[in-house]
């Protein structure tokens, strides 16, 4: 295993990790607001200091991690889930008018970014940590649906595909036997890429006030409300960053890493 | 080259007709009443009559539409609710904020990629590549506003090099340069990392096609094999991007806006959306939308400048 | 003396070794072969004196050129050599120019870079070279892009860009293998030429020892990184003095031992099959225009027989093969096995389907990387059913293609080129078919897998009793392992007849031109009888 791909490993782990343990367990309370102790640099009792409010840093980013991971997690769900199937079925009928309308479809979405998309439904309705799935899930179908379309139509030229139709085998089951087990490579890697991305648009989102809503914590909330502190009190802005660079570049090199290795192509030429 | 024009127009004014009826159909129908969603619940009927006659609530909603669509064609945006003043004359006003700020950026991003681009693929698996690499990966994971906060606190408050924020407005060119630098650097850098890895990968693959090795066996020496063959090669990839990341750019700019209180489409629409005012988000959407897809027909344009293949066949 | 003096060259690539003891001398202005199956290193051997090696290459050893050690220079005086002194040309015409610039700009690059000439010089002078090599100016103007030419253009492109500084050398690396066999001949041709007139040594590198007989005055034949054997070519050929020559060249001509069948009852019946397409509009109103890929073709094949199809590529015999397979409709006619009528899709009955399989070219895009090999060779009984006894039907079809039944388990990445195509020809007879269509079966192995291939499928077919349509580029191995041969063109059967007949005497002009120009080794090469003259 290359050192990078181990430590991609080892952040995406670490952040995945504390989410889950905040699900049960958190050092303090991040619901609890200690007025007397707001705005502490690190110490032994709160590791990375405490916010405007008194809440500990270290819990507050381990209950935040869970909004983002599983904020990101559902929109590539969204993604996938719709993306997939369409970017098959367009490229099992390559050429035809399906795919062409599949593919239209696609830039339309894409003329679309997940903020605008944010913009366009919290104007109508409000606010919320759901939104911000909504809105990168729907800016992620066209994605998947490029690249699984973009994957099977190179299979669909090659021999064992006609084997597979000389054998009687229809285009559905084609698809679902033998070009989606071979794009999953593809699949995987746009999945972990989407994933980081995932979680810099909501911390985007949830900063400019379109994501998560309090109290639900969130990454780019607390970055929000450290702007006006980030003078007095620099680590409120400082750690909740940090966690959102090191998640993100965890992703992006075990996204590196599994390309890497999963990719045949460059597996032989290495 | 003609034939290949006239399609993509006509798919730009298509894309242009159906995006303008979803943000048409999510802003002006699905909230029911936009008059009385304006005005919250402690609005009178009479005041939302009024508002609904104002906007022109009343017609058809064909007929609304097609209002609205020739309202824009002609420049005419509606009249904002809460500012009371023309659209068009609130964008205007702020588009010479975001507009250049969002220029700015890809610029300072291109300029920084290329040539970080061309070392690391000319020097591929070698230590001058995996330092432009390592630092990408950095600056793709960073978030754009994140490090805006970073820059304020270096660069305004700690060493006052340049203003925490606002904006002096445009008639001293210089100041209204130096408000812009910091949030454009905070937009470009991060696009820069991305801009670097795809152009990077780009030319490492032109550089494994046969063509490359027929240059070499012609005489060129590697530096000119990768300029003067595997550069144009690798811009369609490239190219693509650039497009996508002027639509990240436009996004990031008004988050950005947000760090720097400076007065752009950003901050207009948030504003917009805190007062609930649906003609502004409206408008202001479908700008940039618009930007969006006259951004890909551009591309689209390049493509076609670029590769001879794509002229004829159209 | 020589021009290129090769002796004791040796390379490893990521301390993988590659060549060793690779002497070559080449004289000016001579043909010299470099034969060898893929992977033998032939090409390696010229990329490392051009100093073209992949990265993490390491050569050794000497390549005099002119007095100069070609490994020993620095890279600035090896791009003043390249093109210069040395030219090489490739095998894969489609992909070795810029897509993106003219051809004139390509020829006239070699000039600019070499800085042999002013702009207007180097434009002149790659107009003087692309009439040389036979793409003249009224139809072939500088501005052209590679995607408006054919194969057969590009490589002329190639060579004119090779030649524009009437280099000493030119390395040709399979310079027709990806071309047709019309082509071939003229590429050759132009290449025989252009070393004749211009006193160029020409270092053609390939796999097909035909070719080297009908071009090349010496020749080296190598084998796994070493030249095994070198020499004048006729005396080579005669003695077949190494082992490892003999087996190839043997191998080459290897006609399978069979019995022409008795003629059975039709069942392949064509009857003038029409398969069009929908060309892209010229302008926005005006109708597709139609490519008619396959215009009106009949004939029969009747049981138990072996049928050749031959045509140069986009002749359409792909075409015809998927409305055989029932996989694209016919436009026009009918094609008929048995009793029944063949359509394309679902409406075709399964039971029909399983009286015709197939084996294609590539035998690395054959297969789905993600199964194992039961699960590929079991692949049709999606037509019949599954068999309680499917495990036992697997084994005892590889063990009839000579694979052992533990290769079950395994995935299709762990088998060689040739491994794979009898792999596929065990998944065509697992539910036992009357008729097997090999398109382009054999057309990617190496000689003497192909020998071996080809004595299976001719034991297969009397075992089994099989009717073969050979679909075929490659005359002499049609002619070696079928009955009858039909000739395609544009489009239409122009010729068909009993095999030998057809290949002794020709009727049409096309068949003769085809036969003419593929290459051969000379028939008295075959008999060593002086073997001993030097």
């Amino acid at each position: 295993m290359r050192p990078a791909f181990a430590l991609g490993l080892a952040l995406a782990l670490a952040a995945l990790l504390a989410a889950l343990v905040s699900l049960v367990w958190t050092p303090y309370d991040v619901a609890a607001l200690a007025i007397a102790d707001r705005l502490k640099p690190p110490s032994a009792a709160h590791w990375l200091g405490t916010d405007h409010f008194g809440r500990d840093i270290g819990s507050m980013l381990m209950a935040g991690a869970r909004t983002s991971i599983a904020v990101a997690l559902v929109a590539v769900g969204i993604g996938m889930g719709l993306g997939v199937p369409l970017g098959l079925v367009a490229s099992a009928r390559h050429g035809s008018l399906l795919d062409e309308v599949v593919m239209r479809g696609n830039d339309l979405v894409f003329a679309f970014p997940s903020l605008v998309i944010a913009i366009l439904i919290t104007a109508v309705f409000g606010p919320s940590a759901v939104n911000a799935i909504l809105a990168i899930g729907i800016f992620n179908i066209p994605v998947f649906a490029r690249v699984a379309r973009g994957g099977a139509l190179s299979l669909w030229t090659l021999d064992f595909i006609r084997a597979a139709e000389v054998a009687g085998k229809g285009r559905t089951r084609i698809s679902v036997e033998h070009i989606l087990p071979n794009i999953l490579n593809l699949l995987i890697v746009q999945g972990t890429i989407q994933f980081s991305l995932g979680i810099l648009a909501e911390a985007g989102l949830s900063y400019v006030g379109l994501g998560a809503q309090p109290p639900t914590p969130s990454w780019g909330r607390m970055l929000a409300e450290a702007q006006t502190m980030v003078t007095v009190a620099p680590h409120v802005a400082i750690f909740p960053g940090l966690a959102i660079v090191l998640t993100v570049l965890g992703l992006n090199l075990l996204g590196d890493g599994l390309r890497d290795h999963l990719d045949p192509r460059l597996r032989r030429a290495a | 080259m003609q034939r290949y024009l006239v399609r993509r127009l006509i798919s730009l004014v298509l894309s242009l007709v159906v995006a303008s009826l979803v943000i048409f159909a999510v802003i002006e129908i699905v909230p029911g009443d936009p008059a009385s969603y304006m005005l919250g619940l402690n609005a009178s009927p009479e005041t939302v009559a009024a508002l609904r006659d104002r906007l022109g609530l009343n017609e058809p909603v064909p007929l609304r539409y097609l209002h609205w669509l020739v309202g824009m064609l002609q420049g005419d945006f509606g009249q904002s609710y809460t500012y009371k003043v023309p659209v068009a004359e609130l964008v205007a006003q702020r588009l010479t904020v975001s507009l250049p700020l969002a220029l700015l950026a890809l610029l300072l991003a291109t300029a920084i990629a290329f040539p970080a681009g061309l070392i690391a693929a000319a020097r591929r698996g070698r230590a001058a590549d995996s330092a432009v690499m390592g630092a990408t990966q950095i600056g793709v994971a960073l978030p754009n506003f994140w490090f805006a906060m970073l820059l304020v606190l270096a660069f305004a408050l700690h060493w006052r090099l340049f203003p925490a924020g606002g904006f002096p407005g445009w008639s001293e060119p210089l100041a209204g340069i130096r408000a812009l630098t910091l949030p454009a650097i905070a937009l470009a850098l991060p696009q820069a990392a991305i801009l670097a890895r795809v152009l990077r990968s780009a030319l490492v693959e032109t550089l494994g096609q046969d063509y490359i090795r027929t240059a070499r066996a012609k005489g060129l020496t590697r530096g000119q094999a990768l300029v003067g063959h595997a550069l144009r090669n690798a811009m369609i990839p490239v190219l693509t991007i650039l497009g996508m990341q002027f639509s990240f750019l436009l996004a990031g700019a008004i988050i950005i806006e947000n760090v720097f209180y400076l007065p752009g489409l950003g901050r207009l629409i948030f504003q917009a959306i805190t007062q609930r005012d649906l003609i502004v988000v409206e408008s202001v959407v479908m700008i940039l939308v618009f930007a969006v897809i006259l951004v890909t027909f551009l591309v689209d344009l390049a493509y076609g400048a670029i590769d001879p293949r794509l002229r004829k066949r159209a | 003396m020589s021009l290129l003096a090769v002796s004791d060259l040796a390379l490893t690539i990521h301390g993988v070794p590659i060549l060793r003891d690779v002497d070559l001398a080449i004289a000016p202005g001579e043909i010299f072969g470099l034969v060898g199956e893929s992977g033998s290193g032939k090409s390696m051997t010229a990329l490392a004196f051009m100093g073209l090696l992949p990265h993490g290459s390491l050569a050794t050893g000497e390549a005099l050129f002119d007095g100069e050690d070609l490994l020993c220079l620095p890279e600035r005086r090896l791009t003043r050599l390249r093109g210069n002194d040395i030219a090489m040309i490739f095998q894969e015409p489609m992909t070795a120019l810029n897509p993106m610039k003219t051809i004139g700009d390509q020829v006239a690059e070699t000039l600019r870079v070499h800085r042999a000439a002013t702009r207007a010089e180097a434009r002149a002078v790659a107009r003087d070279r692309l009439d040389r090599v036979g793409l003249p100016e009224d139809r072939f103007p500088l501005t052209l892009y590679p995607h408006e030419l054919s194969g057969g253009q590009r490589q002329r492109v190639a060579i004119a860009m090779a030649i524009a500084l009437r280099p000493k050398l030119l390395i040709a690396d399979e310079p027709t293998t990806a071309l047709d066999v019309t082509t071939q001949a003229q590429i050759l041709d132009l290449l025989r030429g252009l070393a004749r007139d211009e006193d160029m040594a020409l270092l053609l590198i390939t796999h097909d020892l035909a070719v080297v007989a009908d071009m090349a005055r010496h020749v080296a034949v190598m084998k796994d990184g070493r030249v095994v054997e070198a020499g004048a070519t006729e005396p080579l050929f005669r003695a077949r003095r190494e082992d490892y020559t003999r087996r190839l060249i043997v191998a080459s001509e290897h006609v399978p031992a069979r019995r022409s069948a008795p003629p059975g009852a039709d069942l392949l019946t064509v009857s003038g099959a029409v398969r069009e397409y929908l060309l892209p509009r010229p302008s926005a109103l005006a109708p597709h225009p139609r490519l008619r890929a396959v215009d009106g073709v009949s004939f029969t094949l009747r049981a138990g027989e072996s049928l050749g199809l031959v045509g140069e590529s986009g002749c359409g015999k792909s075409t015809l093969t998927r409305a055989i397979l029932g996989l694209d409709p016919l436009q026009g006619g009918r094609i008929r096995l048995g009793e029944e009528e063949v359509t394309a899709g679902r409406k075709m009955a399964p039971a029909l389907r399983a009286r015709m399989q197939v084996v294609f070219q590539d035998p690395y895009g054959s297969f789905n990387p993600r199964h194992r090999v039961e699960r590929l060779v079991a692949e049709p009984f999606h037509l019949t059913g599954r068999p309680r006894d499917a495990r036992d039907r697997v084994a005892a079809a590889l063990d009839e293609v000579g694979l052992k039944p533990a290769d079950m388990a395994k995935y299709i990445h762990e088998f060689s080129g040739g491994q794979r195509q009898r792999i596929a020809i065990a998944r065509a007879l697992i539910i036992r078919p009357d008729l097997i269509v090999l398109d382009e079966a054999v057309s990617a192995l190496d000689v003497r897998v192909r020998a071996q291939v080809l004595d299976l499928l001719a034991r297969l077919q009397q075992s089994h009793g099989l009717a073969y349509l050979f679909i075929s580029h490659d005359l002499s191995v049609v002619r070696s392992v079928t009955d009858r041969v039909m000739v395609m063109r544009a489009g239409r059967i122009v010729e068909e007849g009993a095999t030998e007949a057809v290949f002794t005497a020709p009727q049409e002009a096309y068949t003769k031109a085809l036969i003419a120009a593929a290459p051969r080794i000379p028939d008295a090469w075959k008999e060593p009888a002086d073997a001993t003259r030097p």
